[in-house]
């Protein structure tokens, strides 16, 4: 069972490709085409050389007589030259635009919906922030390079390789020289990727840290000021600065060096030309004009060479990001569809069974032992216990969140692995602790998954709970703006929005994981006799922290331990000598 | 005296875009100085390279290559000045990008210190005012935003001093060839500025569809659980894809402009040189030029072709370094609505003595005034504890802030041992006064740091037997104890994670080893255990000898019974105050509240 992302993919280049191409095909489409463009367009890069060559050669330095029109000529091809070229450079612009960011779209989609489908386990084992850089920076990192860094490649190579076939056709040994002089940079190239790439990874690491130390003046603002630690704030944000600034400077000196050197080098080479080009010439074996086309040609070679280390650390960063999306992409699903769609599943009120049930969160102790409880169709059952004893854990399964380790979990007696998922969160619905909202109103969220449901229908469901008093102080009633992650609301005010639309998604089944935890005791009193009329007639399970949830509910479940200690109706287990009736007592004591 | 200058950049765009780079590189003079320098040295030598080649080709290149014996002796010498040149070159460049690397990481981080500074400064109802999100963004893409137009900065004037050497050099040659050299130069501007006029917009659009992109991405993985729950993942997914299409449509849209504009931007100078070709060679039939001059007007537009790009750089990044620039400003602009008292509030022993006195609160949104308090009067006697009672939201946070001056009443007055809050030295607030809130900030910090609050070895920091003394009475030094290295231990996302109640014990350690005189619990116990949290009472009596004054803002009555007097607030007004037997007598309204559960458990029982 695998439950983490794989981090540890280490596939080497050639699997990332061959996989990512699997992935998204459109990467590409009409790949040979915008090849042989890209060919037309490097080869249109020696027009200028050429025609400087022809021009000294053939009319500047001519022996013999020159027709009058030759320079026209020479000039006018060379201009038809350099149109060609720029319209093969402009299509094989928009041909790996469209190609790879079709592809890279995909690519987005499919690891959002992946996480999506990944368990809770899975999820919850990741820090979120990293989960969504998967489907943002990642598959930009990618993009920008194909936009910035691969166009780049692909020119400096073939434009290269035209430079050096028409250098080769005028002179071999001068070409072989360039080359041997460029050689010592090209062999620097990677461990200087290195270093720019080990730079550009501490300016990541600063700037984090950075970040972090912001945020404790944000997030933090109440304590700094409630506290008057302002001063010690600041100075460790100062430091992060401070280190953030050292960092990108000591990044980009490095990244000026490498650079600078490639300056340096490609205009060495001049001199080499020059001298050995005359030298050459001397001994018949080179026109004065080749040797300038040389000096033009030479020119060619700078970008590249400035160019290469940037170029690679893009492709490596943008290899590795796309390594940590195909990771997620190929993450097991451990809570997945059975086969062949599963069984369906009649709506009516729900009946669950445990048997035998075993739960283990990874690498940590179990925390359900044997576990078996019959839930009846239309019963309300409260779990109460103690912090850790597995309560939250037993919701999990019944909405398979999670899957049983051991045992298993049964809706109207069939095992929720063989139902398919979409049935299964039709007839189930959980309503979690932290009720959480999307940016924009009240009502929005609480049609939020309704199929179906008009804004008509909100106003009524918050009748129903008996909230519209509630809802009447909010400044803008229904279409009140709850703002990022329902910030705008208290932590209690966020629950019953939850509710309310946990209430319109009318499942038979309602898990409710101590769902009104932050409301104040009158409130949730009313909540609570407004639910028992509301879901009559459905299974409601609800965990408890509070015992009045316990007094209401047709059985009470007592989990200690990650056993099921007791279960029976709530006066029964009163009258028994057990935990429920000593849990109990301290219940009564906090509250009268 | 005059005002002080604010960050705001007046006048309109052109004079906005100059005053933003002026101010920038003005703040670090000898970087910019240096960076200017390298910089025209890297625009010199560039023409120098085609100058030096021009010539080489007329005295060494040429006659050598037709049989000139002593121009090839001078070789040698002609191949020396070439790499002297490139090394100055290459010297040029590497000071322009180092220096302006310098130049954008100094400049991004004063941005930073400024914003952060005003973070701190700055009171909650302004904090309150701004989601979270938008603040980091303030301090790390707005300031990589308005900062980006410093890197190639440097670049676009060392271009400026190249076009100047480089007309020189070539109108000493000959006019007409410098006429035909010089007019793809303005071409080549133009078209440039064209270009990042029209990616401008559509390079904007992407970045904001990339930030939305992320937005829905963050929102919808925070909402996991709740989309298995109600099982949207496919609805999550057709709203991801939609916005994931409209960014793919826009990136593919950058390369539609870059297709037109690439191609033209690239073969401008190329266009160029065959035109100097063809003019030269007319020239060079009349006498009036060399060989050599036409080489080095055609090498110089070779050379030239990468930098005339920089004045496009420069005004392209320029409307995105306006908006980000805008962004920090109204932080740095914003003036504290609070002004720091002066007033010293003397340390007595016993517990601090307050009054609030027709105090009303009312804030503003975008849906208009909300007032959350009307004439509530309180009185808190020295060393006693109150309990504030009342519905969600019925303003007990908010009472709860005024008294450590987290906000300032609208109208009214709180006073400490008679003097009022708004007059009392900041420093005596935070050293009498302590407020545990209801969520619990960690550092991401030790133990120990997360007590204090201090550095180590800081003055007047608590000492280690203080931090335990402060967390055995909030009763979670054994829980301390047991983590690996005690008080170093590491808390924060990055550290040990504590339950919720723990997390609320260890704020009030945080609170209680300052010893102050006013403890202010907001919801602060609601994952304690009730006999923890008693123990906790009686503890701080024990200590100090008459003990703190305490407000707790609390739903159970296990809490309130630990009061001496109860306040009861419904709708920003002081409804009741009393024993809890009193109000229990006479408030309907508290009677509800304290008894919802005995009547939800009455009425079942009488069902």
């Amino acid at each position: 069972m695998s439950v983490r992302l794989d981090a540890q993919d280490r596939r080497g280049a050639l699997l990332v490709l061959r996989r990512g191409l699997q992935v998204s095909p459109e990467l590409v489409q009409g790949g040979v085409v915008t090849l042989l463009l890209a060919v037309a367009a490097a080869a249109g890069r020696v027009v200028v050389p050429l025609a400087v060559q022809q021009t000294v050669d053939t009319v500047i330095l001519a022996t013999g007589a020159v027709p009058g029109d030759r320079l026209g000529l020479l000039v006018g091809a060379a201009a038809v030259g350099l149109v060609v070229t720029g319209v093969c450079t402009a299509l094989v612009n928009v041909r790996l635009f469209r190609s790879s960011e079709a592809g890279l779209a995909r690519l987005r989609v499919t690891a959002f919906r992946r996480v999506h489908d990944l368990s809770a386990l899975t999820q919850g084992t990741e820090r979120r922030g990293s989960l969504v850089s998967r489907v943002t920076t990642d598959v930009d990192t990618i993009s920008q390079f194909v936009q910035w860094g691969g166009i780049q490649l692909l020119v400096s190579v073939l434009q290269l390789l035209a430079a050096t076939v028409l250098m080769a056709v005028w002179s071999w040994q001068l070409t072989v020289l360039v080359w041997v002089a460029f050689l010592p940079l090209l062999l620097v190239v990677r461990p200087a990727q290195r270093r720019v790439s080990a730079a550009y990874a501490r300016v990541r690491l600063a700037m984090g840290a950075m970040l972090g130390a912001i945020s404790e003046a944000v997030v933090g603002a109440e304590t700094v000021r409630a506290y008057g630690v302002a001063g010690r704030t600041q100075r460790r944000i100062d430091a992060s600065i401070r280190h953030t600034r050292d960092a990108q400077v000591g990044a980009q000196t490095r990244v000026a060096t490498v650079f600078s050197a490639g300056v340096l080098v490609a205009n060495a080479v001049l001199a080499v030309v020059v001298v050995a080009g005359t030298l050459l010439g001397v001994a018949g074996s080179l026109t004065a004009g080749r040797l300038l086309g040389f000096l033009f040609l030479v020119q060619l070679f700078t970008g590249p060479v400035q160019m290469a280390t940037e170029i690679l650390n893009e492709l490596q960063n943008a290899l590795a990001g796309w390594r940590r999306v195909l990771g997620v992409i190929d993450t097991e699903v451990d809570v997945a569809d059975p086969e062949h769609g599963g069984r369906a599943s009649v709506r009516g009120a729900a009946r669950v069974d445990l048997e035998g049930v075993e739960f283990a969160y990874p690498d940590g102790p179990t925390v359900l032992h044997d576990v078996s409880l019959h839930v009846p169709a239309t019963s309300r059952v409260a779990v109460v216990g103690a912090t850790g004893s597995g309560k939250t854990t037993m919701a999990k399964l019944v909405a398979r969140l999670v899957d049983p380790a051991r045992g298993r979990v049964l809706l109207d007696g069939v095992d929720l692995r063989d139902l398919s998922l979409a049935t299964l969160r039709e007839r189930v619905v959980l309503v979690p602790q932290e009720g959480f909202l999307f940016d924009g109103t009240v009502a929005e969220n609480v049609l939020y998954g309704a199929r179906g449901g008009a804004v008509a229908d909100v106003a009524a469901v918050f009748a129903e709970l008996g909230l519209a008093d509630w809802l009447a102080s909010m400044p803008d009633g229904l279409q009140t703006q709850v703002g990022q992650r329902g910030e705008r609301l208290s932590a209690g005010e966020r629950q019953l929005v939850s509710l309310a639309r946990a209430h319109l998604a009318g499942a038979d089944l309602l898990v409710l994981d101590e769902a009104t935890s932050a409301v104040d005791p009158a409130t949730e009193v009313r909540i609570a006799v407004a639910l028992e009329e509301l879901t009559a007639g459905r299974t409601t399970l609800t965990i408890a922290h509070r015992l009045s949830t316990a007094e209401a509910a047709d059985l009470v479940v007592v989990v200690a331990d990650g056993r099921v200690v007791q279960v029976g109706p709530h006066h029964e287990l009163l009258a028994q000598d057990g935990p429920y009736a000593a849990m109990h007592d301290a219940w009564l004591a906090q509250t009268r | 005296m005059t005002q002080e200058r604010t960050h705001t950049l007046p006048g309109g765009r052109m004079r906005r875009g100059a005053l933003l780079l002026w101010r920038g590189a003005a703040a670090h003079p000898r970087t910019y100085v240096l960076a200017v320098l390298t910089s025209a040295l890297f625009g010199g030598m560039t023409v120098a390279v085609s100058q030096v080649l021009g010539a080489v080709t007329d005295r060494v290149v040429v006659p050598a290559i037709s049989g000139d014996i002593e121009a090839g002796a001078s070789l040698w010498l002609a191949g020396l000045v070439v790499l002297a040149v490139a090394v100055a070159l290459a010297l040029g460049v590497a000071g322009r990008r180092i220096f302006a690397g310098i130049g954008y990481a100094d400049i991004g981080a004063d941005h930073r210190h400024g914003v952060t500074r005003q973070y701190l400064r700055l009171p909650m109802s302004w904090h309150r005012r701004h989601p979270t999100g938008q603040l980091l963004a303030n301090a790390s893409s707005d300031v990589e935003a308005a900062t980006g137009v410093f890197n190639p900065l440097p670049f676009a004037l060392g271009v400026v001093v190249m076009i100047l050497v480089a007309t020189v050099a070539l109108l000493r040659t000959d006019v007409w060839l410098a006429l035909t050299a010089l007019a793809v130069l303005p071409l080549a501007v133009l078209a440039n500025l064209v270009y990042q006029r029209r990616m401008s917009p559509v390079a904007t659009r992407a970045q904001q569809l990339r930030a939305e992109v992320a937005d829905v991405a963050h929102e919808s993985f925070d909402a996991a659980l709740l989309v298995k729950s109600l099982g949207t993942a496919d609805a999550e997914e057709a709203r991801f894809a939609s916005v994931a299409t409209d960014l793919r449509d826009a990136n593919v849209r950058v390369g539609q402009v870059r297709a037109v504009f690439d191609p033209v931007i690239e073969l401008l100078p190329s266009a160029g040189t065959l035109a100097v070709l063809l003019v030269g060679a007319a020239r060079l039939s009349t006498g009036a030029v060399q060989t050599g001059d036409v080489v080095a007007a055609a090498y110089l537009l070779t050379l030239m072709a990468v930098p005339v790009r920089a004045f496009g750089w420069v005004l392209g990044e320029l409307p995105r370094a306006l908006v980000g620039h805008d962004r920090i400003a109204r932080v740095l602009d914003a003036r504290a609505e609070q002004v720091p008292g002066t007033v010293e509030l003397p340390r007595r022993s016993r517990g601090l003595r307050v009054q609030v006195r027709g105090v009303d609160v009312v804030v503003h949104d975008a849906s208009g005034p909300h007032r959350l308090l009307r004439g509530v009067d309180l009185d808190l006697p020295a060393g006693r504890v109150v309990a504030l009672v009342g519905p969600t939201g019925s303003g007990k946070t908010t009472l709860a802030g005024l008294l450590c001056r987290l906000q300032d009443p609208s109208a009214g007055r709180v006073e400490l041992d008679g003097t009022d809050l708004v007059h009392v030295r900041p420093t005596d607030l935070t050293g009498q006064v302590a407020l545990v809130s209801q969520s619990t900030f960690v550092f991401e910090d030790t133990v120990r740091a997360n007590v204090t609050l201090a550095d180590d070895g800081e003055p007047g920091a608590p000492d280690d037997e203080a931090v335990w003394e402060a967390l055995r009475l909030a009763q979670v030094d054994e829980v301390v104890r047991a983590l690996p290295g005690g008080l170093e231990a590491m808390l924060g996302e990055r550290g040990a994670n504590l339950s919720g109640g723990q997390r609320q014990r260890l704020a009030i350690a945080r609170a209680v080893v300052r010893r102050p005189r006013l403890l202010i619990l907001d919801d602060a116990t609601s994952a304690v255990d009730p006999q923890v949290e008693r123990r906790i009472l009686a503890g701080l009596r024990q200590r100090d000898q008459d003990g703190p004054t305490v407000l707790m803002v609390a739903y159970r009555m296990s809490s309130v019974v630990l009061a001496d007097q109860v306040v009861h607030l419904d709708g920003g007004r002081v409804v009741d105050r009393g024993t809890h037997a009193e109000l229990l007598a006479r408030d309907p309204g508290y009677r509800e509240l304290a008894t919802a559960y005995e009547a939800d458990s009455a009425r079942r029982a009488g069902r």
